[in-house]
């Protein structure tokens, strides 16, 4: 019993130093900007990798996921006959929900993951104590425009998944299925808001902070050899792909909240 | 010579860098017991010991790349072992080190690798910078390769542009960890004239860490030997030669002894 005990007490005083680690070094990371700004040399590769080419993944994320929501919401409200309800539904879904967690899961994926790797490889190869030999501060030099670029771009990139999903939408339900064009963006104009179009990219902006956080952190964390850059890869993608999830939920609830109070009274 | 606390074969009364009772702790293992070391202005000491034995942990203190749990690292009357990580850069302006795996950026081309340093401490001009980078691979005998990227380059040209970005800055101290490691013998030789000439141009204070006897005779003018945690001699080459320590005579004679079983 009281190994038992005394086992709880190491996991939960491990758990707040996990805390407190990650804390001192999100501080770290964000206060990096204000000691020393990105050079245009360090920021602008890293913008071309996580923004330029992650486009066309995310382009066919965005696609698809409209594609396969005209297919479905389709099938099911042509069983009741109210297929031009199809519009807000589709666009609604995509705007506030899907595009922006799935855009985001596949940018932990592709773009997280490259970056624990990287700095992960740094680490064991000594090259991030090369930089601090060099002057350099690593993680105001290495995490730092990582995570504005994260927090910049994806939001932007999300723009771009909701833009060729609503087109994926529309191609399906009025082109394939032969929804009536006016009912289709005359019913999404009625039922989207401006703020649904705000809190997708609310969402995607923390989606964005959290890549970035989470994956140059499990990159930081990165011990012994080839071994441990997998399994911090590994590790940076499932925390993200948690938070994401995890954090849509409180979010969508927050403002949902907030719109309630703001639009409701 | 004289022996003192921290060894022999002091040239002076100052040392510009002093490891005093350095005790290092990872997970359960003690890698350093009290360690104490005296380096000298203009010496290059030769830390020679067993493959993991602490070696590089032992160099690591000397730039607060690691801090030590207990004991002290004085450079030149700063504790560096205390010193905040922030100021730490204008001391680290100081060293230069070349690393074991050459630790190249391997996003940068050879020029970006030499010149990081200057870039981050400096605010010469491009044709400056330039200038430097020539000269500094032109002294480790690279010339013309500024533009290839890491991945492009043999081992012992990694150490070479290792060797060029660690002394980009003229540091007063230059501090190389297992610098011919994985090198062909030819290669090693290469590397140990590199850091002899580097030594004589740049008049620095050289901490080599090998477990290279060969390499240690050739480039150092004290060699010092870590033990479990602890230097258990220091002395001049011919003194560690001639030793009475049967610690330090097994591991320069190379012999296995009684150490085919090993214990972990």
């Amino acid at each position: 019993m009281n190994g038992l005990v005394q086992r709880l007490n190491d996991d939960v005083l491990s758990l707040f130093a996990a805390i407190g680690r990650f804390s001192r070094f999100t501080l770290a990371v964000v206060s990096g900007i204000t000691i020393e700004p990105p050079r245009r040399r360090v920021i602008l590769p890293l913008m071309i990798e996580i923004g330029v080419r992650s486009v066309a993944v995310v382009l066919a994320t965005g696609a698809f996921v409209g594609m396969v929501l005209a297919v479905q919401i389709y099938s099911q409200l042509h069983k009741i006959g109210s297929e031009t309800s199809a519009g807000p539904i589709i666009n609604l879904s995509i705007v506030s929900e899907l595009g922006p967690v799935l855009a985001a899961i596949i940018l932990a994926g592709r773009v997280g993951g490259a970056m624990a790797a990287e700095l992960g490889t740094m680490k064991v190869t000594e090259q991030i104590d090369a930089l601090r030999t060099l002057g350099a501060d690593p993680i105001n030099y290495l995490a730092t425009p990582r995570f504005f670029a994260c927090l910049l771009l994806v939001p932007i990139l999300t723009l771009y998944s909701d833009a060729i999903g609503v087109l994926g939408g529309y191609m399906m339900s009025v082109k394939y299925y032969g929804i009536s064009d006016f009912f289709y963006w005359e019913q999404t104009r009625r039922y989207l808001a401006r703020w649904d179009i705000f809190v997708g990219v609310a969402k995607s902006f923390f989606f964005g902070g959290a890549i970035g956080l989470i994956c140059c952190y499990k990159g930081f964390q990165t011990e012994q050899g080839a071994e441990g850059v997998g399994r911090a890869t590994t590790r940076a993608f499932v925390t993200s792909f948690i938070t994401i999830l995890v954090g849509n939920f409180f979010l969508s609830l927050f403002f949902n909240t907030l719109y309630s109070m703001m639009y409701m009274r | 010579m004289t022996q003192d606390f921290y060894g022999t074969g002091a040239r002076g009364p100052q040392a510009l860098i002093r490891l005093e009772t350095v005790w290092k702790r990872f997970g359960s293992t003690d890698v350093l017991r009290g360690a104490h070391l005296s380096i000298y202005r203009g010496e290059t000491i030769v830390i020679i010991g067993e493959s993991g034995c602490g070696k590089s942990v032992l160099l690591k203190h000397i730039i607060a790349l690691l801090r030590p749990d207990k004991g002290r690292v004085i450079f030149d009357h700063i504790e560096i072992s205390s010193t905040d990580e922030a100021d730490m850069a204008a001391v680290r302006r100081r060293f230069g080190m070349v690393f074991q795996t050459a630790a190249l950026f391997d996003s940068m081309s050879v020029r970006e690798n030499v010149a990081f340093g200057l870039y981050r401490h400096t605010n010469f001009p491009e044709r400056r910078v330039d200038e430097i980078v020539a000269e500094k691979l032109r002294l480790v005998g690279l010339s013309g390769v500024e533009k290839k990227m890491p991945a492009e380059l043999s081992g012992g040209m990694k150490k070479r542009v290792g060797i060029a970005r660690a002394i980009a800055l003229d540091p007063e101290v230059i501090l190389y960890d297992e610098p011919t490691t994985g090198l062909d013998p030819i290669m090693a030789d290469v590397i140990n004239e590199l850091i002899l000439r580097v030594q004589q141009t740049q008049n620095t204070t050289s901490v080599v860490v090998t477990h290279d006897m060969k390499s240690a005779y050739k480039i150092g003018s004290r060699i010092a030997m870590l033990h479990q945690g602890k230097i258990i001699q220091v002395g001049t080459p011919e003194e560690i030669q001639n030793t009475s320590n049967p610690v330090v005579a097994q591991f320069i004679a190379g012999e296995a002894r009684d150490r085919i079983e090993e214990t972990v």
